[in-house]
């Protein structure tokens, strides 16, 4: 379980969230939303420790994992950032086995067994086939899924992704988030920023809404995430209609313009 | 399994291996007193098997005095700035890095200029050319240390700073010089050459040159991860700070090493990393070995051109760049098409 206590988070003395307390269990997918510039990769990284926290606590089973090291830090929380690269030509398997670097000693380099590994998280994506490719060369959406393969490689119980929906089209979006669903069907916690409320009304058992240096918590968005909510989130006059399909119900937001 | 042991198969280094055994071997025959193979194989096997002596004691010392030490300096010079440019420009993710990028050349420069100006012995201006190699490095890492912006870019610039900072200095001594013998001492020195090694130079820089090597090869996956940004390698589990201290302090010994027994020679780190890439990818694991085989071929190929070429030895940095910048000119614009 991941536990955030009383987190503030900024830039030297500048606060750009305060107080900021959730928690986030195995099987959950915590979709956090909020404008741009809001501060949602702050407090990503915050969480990360990627920036050091102003104030509160980052706790995993209870432990404070602020005085970590990376190492320690990377069996339990993988991340994925908004945008990542390569400027050598790795293949996609090299970039998948370098999620086993946090299980190396000192002076070893990846075992048959990490190799193992790597292959099953490419498989359970079913991106095997791309095994032997130049990962740089790969479109944005086969980029992602590698990154999510070495994430599983990494074979951490909390994964953190930072708008991993971003720049993906509408059948690599779905795509996406149902690996995520997945991911958390098999006891992962998953913790995710989008730009699209829909993520959090099919996928989210949390929604986090940050404005103005808040963050409000809200369980179950498929019922609790209200219209006013996401209004007073972007600024913008929107509807949210309901849709009856298959006896299941799809929550759609649609701006009133 | 099946797939797995499929694409385990690693690329080769081999064709590697040999290619440096052909190039050693070929260096010992080359040279202004030729010596024909069969009195070369007879002398090599005479220190291991009772053969009868049936050749002049002269091809023993040009064989054993000479040309040995000069073609072990020339492979660990080359091995030196080939496998730092390779670290440093996967540490720095950019293949146009060169070894000097933080400074360390500029600063040898310094040393050696410096102990030229004092009338300094060979080996002192060795000592002085490593000494302020390192020094230059460590002003670099401490300063850069100082500054809140990404490490690697304070790394960059103020390397760039120190290095005009050293260059600078250089210059100041050169004009200060004797014209007659001291300045163009200088000049040499910062041309680049390998014809005054003696056997006890090769003993004292490969003390350092190992110490360099070892880490570097131990961290060569590690050496991967750091090629991804600094918050992905982070977030892998790689104590970013700490590996780059390592390599930079394991790379400088190495580099400071080799310039100070053979001067400035330019190209070599940035040509051969990246033709090694283009041969066997890269993966550290694989490319380590590669570059420190290719970067030895290379600068022992270039010292026999060297020795070999004219009467009058030409200077190493400047065949190394009359070769160097066409070659790389042509690999970027194979690059381009394919």
């Amino acid at each position: 379980m991941l536990e955030i206590r009383d987190l503030s988070c900024g830039y030297g003395k500048e606060y750009i969230l305060e107080n900021v307390n959730f928690t986030a269990k195995s099987g959950d997918i915590v979709c956090i939303l909020g404008s741009n510039g809001s501060g949602k990769s702050t407090l990503i990284k915050s969480i990360m420790g990627l920036i050091r926290p102003l104030k509160g606590e980052v706790l995993i089973e209870g432990n404070s994992i602020l005085n970590w090291s990376w190492k320690r830090k990377a069996r339990f929380i993988s991340y994925i950032p908004q945008s990542f690269s390569s400027t050598f030509q790795y293949k996609v398997k090299d970039i998948v086995l370098m999620g086993r670097t946090s299980y190396l000693n000192f002076s070893s380099t990846p075992s048959k067994e990490d190799e193992i590994i790597a292959d099953e998280a490419m498989k359970s994506l079913k991106i095997l086939h791309l095994k032997d490719k130049i990962y740089c060369h790969l479109s944005g959406g086969e980029r992602q899924l590698v990154k999510i393969a070495q994430a599983l490689a990494q074979q951490a119980k909390i994964i953190i992704m930072d708008e991993p929906t971003n720049n993906l089209d509408f059948g690599n979006q779905m795509l996406m988030l149902k690996h995520l669903k997945e991911c958390a069907e098999k006891g992962m916690t998953v913790i995710m920023s989008t730009h699209s409320p829909e993520h959090a009304f099919l996928y989210g058992t949390k929604a986090l809404l940050v404005k103005d240096g808040r963050v409000i918590e809200i369980d179950n968005p498929n019922k609790n995430l209200r219209e006013v909510d996401l209004e007073g989130l972007y600024d913008v006059k929107l509807k949210v209609f309901k849709l009856n399909f298959k006896n299941k119900m799809i929550k759609m937001c649609i701006p009133m313009i | 399994m099946n797939i797995l042991d499929k694409d385990n198969k690693k690329t080769s280094i081999y064709p590697f291996v040999i290619l440096l055994i052909i190039i050693f071997v070929l260096s010992f025959s080359l040279g202004r007193y030729p010596i024909d193979a069969k009195t070369l194989l007879k002398v090599f096997l005479s220190k291991i098997l009772p053969i009868e002596k049936s050749w002049e004691d002269t091809i023993e010392i040009v064989v054993f005095q000479v040309r040995l030490p000069r073609i072990i300096a020339a492979l660990l010079v080359g091995l030196s700035l080939s496998l730092s440019g390779a670290v440093y420009q996967g540490m720095f993710k950019n293949p146009l890095v060169s070894p000097d990028i933080l400074a360390v050349s500029a600063g040898s420069a310094f040393g050696a200029a410096l102990a030229i100006y004092f009338s300094f012995t060979t080996t002192g201006i060795q000592v002085f050319a490593f000494l302020f190699g390192i020094v230059a490095v460590a002003l670099v890492y401490f300063i850069s240390q100082k500054i809140k912006a990404d490490p690697i870019m304070a790394l960059v610039i103020i390397g760039i700073l120190i290095g005009s900072l050293f260059n600078s200095f250089v210059s100041l001594i050169k004009y200060l010089a004797d014209t007659e013998d001291k300045l163009p001492a200088i000049s040499f020195w910062l041309m680049g050459s390998l014809s005054g090694v003696m056997a006890r130079d090769i003993k004292a820089v490969s003390i350092p040159i190992f110490l360099g090597l070892v880490p570097l090869y131990i961290l060569r996956w590690r050496l991967n991860v750091l090629t991804l940004s600094e918050e992905e390698a982070k977030c892998l589990g790689l104590d970013t700070g700490k590996i780059r201290l390592v390599v930079i302090i394991s790379s400088t010994l190495m580099t400071a090493a080799a310039v100070s027994i053979s001067g400035i020679i330019g190209w070599i780190g940035l040509v051969i990393p990246h033709l090694g890439r283009i041969l066997v990818g890269p993966d550290y694991r694989v490319l380590i070995p590669t570059t420190i085989l290719l970067g030895g071929s290379y600068l022992l190929l270039i010292d026999n051109i060297a020795r070999t070429l004219t009467t009058v030895e030409v200077p190493l940095g400047i065949l190394t760049s009359l070769i160097g910048a066409p070659f790389f000119i042509f690999l970027l614009l194979k690059r381009g098409r394919s």
